[in-house]
């Protein structure tokens, strides 16, 4: 069992109880909502009258169901104008702070928390999307959950749970040129599986991880549900410090020195012990492409994709359905491989530096393919506009559009058509994710999905330099 | 609705055999059918693109074969309900009829909206899945048998012992799988932790 991480001295420091069920009793210190996973919830509290315990460690917005082109009320589609009114009704009856379009703080909740300073070390945060897991970047336990618990949380500002083992996956070396915390998230969840994580919390360190930047980092925790862990983080540091300082939820003057102190003494000791331990040499990375349905199904740009037979035979019957799928072939180089969409944004590539990195490549060139640019938030896009990053991506033939999850799941009017091929820069490459039954997902980083668009195909991105 | 009525000791019926390692949870319910403020509808919405092409027509699938129609126990491979956190899946599996998964592994967040519904999980390793699913596809009206006491699960005369976590068992025995009330008798204690915290 893990002693002195960062994962069991959040815990022990929320731990309210143990149940009867043997189950822990975990207190919740932040809890995000959005228009999706709650109504449910909300409805369920109305029929027994019950009120929020805690209603200012709740905060909400809205992103799953926006639409990134026209938003004026009432939405076109009537569903997602239903989801966002019961969504407005419930803030104002249980007094929750919500950020909504006039606020220019909305967004996608896991964008939106941390470049508010909501998210912050030694904090449990929860939200009913699985993608929560991206706040550990600050040192956070933080996870997904179901409507149930979203009630739990609500009514009592608390869950029941298990307690989790603890895998350190230390990434040393020098990374590469052209390989990304996208690639490098990509690659560990090759190594370790999609089911690798099931019932551990990863711990991502080394030298490689310490280096990178919190949007880097939310990149990498984001997709630490990909791999089967449903909570990722990254002990703060320096790093993490200077980018909550000014943050208007962020503690102010001596309360920040204070606030400094509780995170520093969060961090995993140096002699922490943990369930597990995998080293990965990030020297050896390349930028990465799925070319498969699940995030592990991945290769290196300059690769070809796995021959079923290096795989066992109870793999291959999977394995070929993925290959049918996304009609390619065993042994197929993936560079050159044609595509038809183009997708940058979602929770875990939206951010100010996915869109600057995206802007590097396309800057004075055109892309081939429909190409759709959504940034995180509100203040991801005015950000942008200031820098001028919108006019490079128009100027090279993409649609800037207004903040919210768009393509990734696809439940705005943005999806794909048919059996369209999409280089992306969200999480998931399953089946349908992006709105068409049949449509294909290929995830890699903004750069790379950036330079496939100018190509009109899957683009190594170190030849475009 | 008290205790006593929400004790989950034993369940009978058939069961229904699914093929696939890691069938995510955008597979049990499309992300398009989560544009709805209840749950009321989404038994109609299980495994909907497996089951149908884009003109609503039926494909070839467990769920629309007659032979396992009214099937309680739905039997699945590996890492079943990966991905999304949507509680709309487990609601799905529910409405839909199924009164507990039989699988190999599981998401950690599918089990927990299982147990939140009271859908018993159960684990049992792949040569013991393989045998379930063979018996059921070789004979789909043969009753299966779950104690969760006992841990033990019955197809036909065949018995599989499996182990169950002691606090999802406690959980289903004790008919406290939704763990609110739990939660709520530790008020006082909550209060006491919030007031600890330094944020």
């Amino acid at each position: 069992m893990s002693k002195n991480t960062l994962y069991d001295k959040v815990w022990d420091k929320h731990k309210v109880d143990t149940l009867p069920t043997g189950q822990d009793h975990l207190f919740i210190g932040l809890h995000l909502i959005h228009e999706v996973t709650t109504p449910q919830a909300f409805s369920m509290m109305e029929e027994t009258g019950a009120t929020v315990k805690f209603p200012h460690r709740t905060f909400a917005t809205t992103d799953h169901i926006i639409p990134t082109q026209a938003q004026e009320r009432p939405f076109a589609d009537s569903k997602a104008e239903s989801m966002m009114q019961a969504l407005e009704n419930n803030v104002k009856k249980y007094g929750i702070k919500y950020f909504d379009f006039k606020s220019g703080k909305q967004g996608i909740v896991h964008v939106v928390g941390p470049e508010l300073g909501l998210t912050r070390p030694g904090m449990t945060i929860v939200c009913g999307d699985s993608h929560t897991s991206t706040h550990g970047a600050f040192g956070a336990l933080a996870f997904g959950i179901g409507t149930t618990e979203v009630r739990h949380v609500l009514e009592t500002q608390s869950l029941a749970l298990n307690r989790l083992k603890v895998r350190k996956i230390n990434v040393t070396g020098d990374i590469p040129k052209g390989v990304y915390a996208k690639d490098i998230i990509l690659a560990i969840i090759q190594v370790l599986g999609v089911n690798g994580g099931i019932g551990y919390a990863y711990e991502f360190n080394g030298e490689v991880i310490h280096r990178l930047s919190m949007e880097e980092r939310m990149t990498i925790c984001n997709m630490s549900i990909e791999g089967g862990a449903r909570i990722g983080y990254i002990n703060p540091d320096d790093v993490t410090y200077d980018y909550l300082k000014g943050r208007e939820f962020a503690p102010k003057g001596e309360a920040f020195d204070k606030a400094v102190d509780y995170w520093k003494s969060i961090a995993s000791d140096n002699d922490a012990e943990y369930d597990d331990v995998v080293n990965i040499d990030g020297s050896k990375l390349e930028p990465m492409v799925t070319w498969g349905t699940t995030p592990a199904q991945s290769i290196g740009v300059s690769g070809k994709i796995p021959s079923l037979e290096s795989f066992s035979e109870d793999d291959r019957p999977v394995l070929s359905k993925a290959l049918a799928y996304m009609d390619v072939k065993e042994g197929q180089f993936i560079k050159g491989l044609p595509i038809d969409v183009a997708f940058i944004g979602s929770c875990t590539n939206s951010r100010i530096s996915d869109l600057r990195e995206a802007a590097k490549v396309l800057k004075g060139k055109k892309v081939n393919v429909k190409t759709l640019v959504v940034p995180g938030s509100q203040s991801v896009r005015s950000q942008a506009q200031k820098e001028g990053l919108d006019k490079i991506f128009t100027e090279a033939g993409a649609e800037w559009r207004f903040a919210g999850c768009s393509m990734c799941l696809a439940m705005n009017p943005d999806r794909l058509k048919g059996t369209q091929r999409c280089v992306s820069t969200s999480n998931r490459n399953f089946m349908g994710r992006q709105g068409s039954p049949t449509g294909r997902t290929l995830l890699m980083s903004p750069a790379s999905v950036a330079a496939s668009a100018i190509e009109g195909k899957v683009a190594d991105i170190r030849e475009s330099y | 609705m008290s205790l006593t009525e929400n004790k989950i000791l034993t369940i009978e019926g058939r069961g229904i055999p699914l093929e696939g390692n890691d069938i995510d949870t955008d597979q049990v319910v499309p992300a398009r059918f989560l544009k709805e403020i209840t749950f009321k509808n989404m038994g109609d919405y299980l495994f909907y693109d497996a089951r149908f092409d884009e003109d609503g027509k039926a494909k070839a699938h467990p769920l629309n074969d007659s032979k396992f129609k009214g099937g309680k126990f739905l039997v699945v491979q590996e890492n079943f309900g990966c991905g999304s956190s949507r509680e709309h899946a487990a609601q799905a599996i529910k409405r839909y009829g199924i009164k507990a998964v039989i699988g190999i592994s599981f998401s950690e967040i599918f089990s927990g909206n299982c147990k939140s519904l009271g859908i018993p999980i159960v684990q049992l390793d792949k040569d013991q899945i393989a045998k379930i699913a063979h018996a059921l596809t070789d004979d789909p009206t043969v009753m299966c048998a779950l104690n969760i006491e006992n841990e033990t699960f019955k197809v036909g005369t065949k018995i599989f012992f499996f182990s169950m976590a002691p606090t999802l068992k406690a959980s289903l025995v004790g008919g406290t799988w939704d763990a609110l009330t739990l939660l709520q008798n530790n008020d006082q204690k909550t209060n006491r932790l919030d007031a600890s915290l330094p944020y």
